[in-house]
């Protein structure tokens, strides 16, 4: 591309990337979460392989490294779900203990992190999974159209 | 007759949800029993400020697994459409 | 103000569905054949959202919330599964487009039909 959106793709790309995990991580006390935050930070990644060519891209973010981020995602994602399987499948276990376990007063208040139990890591879960899986897709659709071989 | 044909079943499927449209509930006045619950109780049980956060994972965490799943059978399938042939070693 | 309007965006629902069906029906392009589904996907998630409006009512966020009164929460999570499965069935209808234009060298939906060899 050419020599503008170059260098306005540098100046922009780390504040996109930052913006995306802000949303992730403050999923349960403003409006967003893991699929939002996902969203936005894997069009940042569609935003470098635009403007770049898709083999100079293809030599940072190999396939292999993504796939491993995904299913590592994915079985945080069900380990967390049978923590707490004394009680039921979905239980919410850190409700009450000094880790995560704050309850916010009562009605309006300014929001504290350090609250809602097994949300924020299921947050953070879901995240790397759609980050991974959207930006794998975007990078396989725009390497076909250049002529270059998909290794194993 | 073929345009015909599509033309006449397309109004009559047009004039159904139009019908179906003016008999729902009016815009603003929604029937809200479980929601009326969630949303009061949300904080004392889940701990979350964000309702629909705990929504989402706790009170229906189950459909989030099933989504998550999908998410992860269409990247699979996606990536195994592009893959280049190998040479074949007899 | 709000009780006067009489169903208008159930209305404007109806209207894209009757649009979508139109475009899938008679199109021959491969690609705007896409267009047409994902306009239907998208007056879908746009119906599950307006299900749960309330008159007066505020984001169902209690951080710095101006009052009580709520918009429906459940309609919002269940239209994020629909918007997700949306994405995913759009992605593998793109790839399948390219592979067929790369074995027939045109997208047209009459030619390419038949099984060939």
């Amino acid at each position: 591309m050419s020599k503008i959106v170059r260098t306005i793709t540098n100046l922009f790309t780390p504040f996109i990337l930052m913006f995306g995990l802000y949303v992730i991580i403050h999923g349960h006390i403003t409006p967003g979460g893991g699929f939002q935050g996902g969203a936005v930070f894997a069009s940042g990644i569609a935003l470098l392989i635009v403007a770049f060519n898709s083999k100079k891209v293809q030599k940072y973010l190999k396939e292999h490294h993504l796939s491993v981020i995904e299913s590592s995602g994915a079985l945080m994602f069900i380990g967390l779900a049978f923590a707490g399987f004394a009680t039921t499948f979905f239980f919410n276990v850190l409700v009450g203990s000094p880790i995560f376990g704050q309850i916010p007063p009562d009605g309006s208040n300014p929001g504290f992190i350090w609250t809602a139990g097994v949300i924020p890591l299921m947050n953070i879960a879901v995240g790397l999974k759609v980050i991974a899986g959207l930006s794998a897709i975007v990078l396989v659709m725009a390497l076909s159209s250049s002529n270059v071989r998909i290794e194993e | 007759m073929r345009k015909i044909a599509t033309i006449s079943s397309l109004i009559i499927v047009v004039i159904l949800f139009v019908a179906c449209a003016l008999l729902l509930h009016p815009f603003g006045q929604p029937p809200a029993d479980m929601d009326d619950y969630i949303i009061n109780n949300a904080q004392g049980e889940t701990g979350a400020n964000n309702v629909v956060s705990s929504v989402v994972f706790d009170y229906r965490g189950y459909d989030t697994l099933g989504e998550a799943t999908i998410l992860f059978t269409a990247v699979t399938a996606v990536v195994m459409l592009f893959r280049a042939k190998k040479e074949e070693t007899v | 103000m709000t009780e006067s309007l009489f169903n208008i965006p159930f209305l404007a629902i109806a209207a894209l569905i009757g649009i979508s069906f139109y475009i899938i029906i008679t199109q021959r392009n491969l690609i705007k054949l896409v267009m047409g589904i994902v306009i239907l996907e998208s007056a879908v998630n746009f119906f599950l959202v307006s299900l749960g409006y309330r008159s007066g009512g505020a984001t169902p966020i209690y951080t710095n919330a101006p009052e009580k009164l709520m918009v429906l929460p459940v309609p919002q999570a269940l239209t994020l599964t629909s918007i997700v499965i949306g994405v995913s069935v759009t992605a593998l209808m793109l790839s399948m487009i390219i592979l067929i234009y790369r074995h027939n060298d045109n997208i047209d939906a009459e030619k390419s039909r038949r099984l060939k060899g």
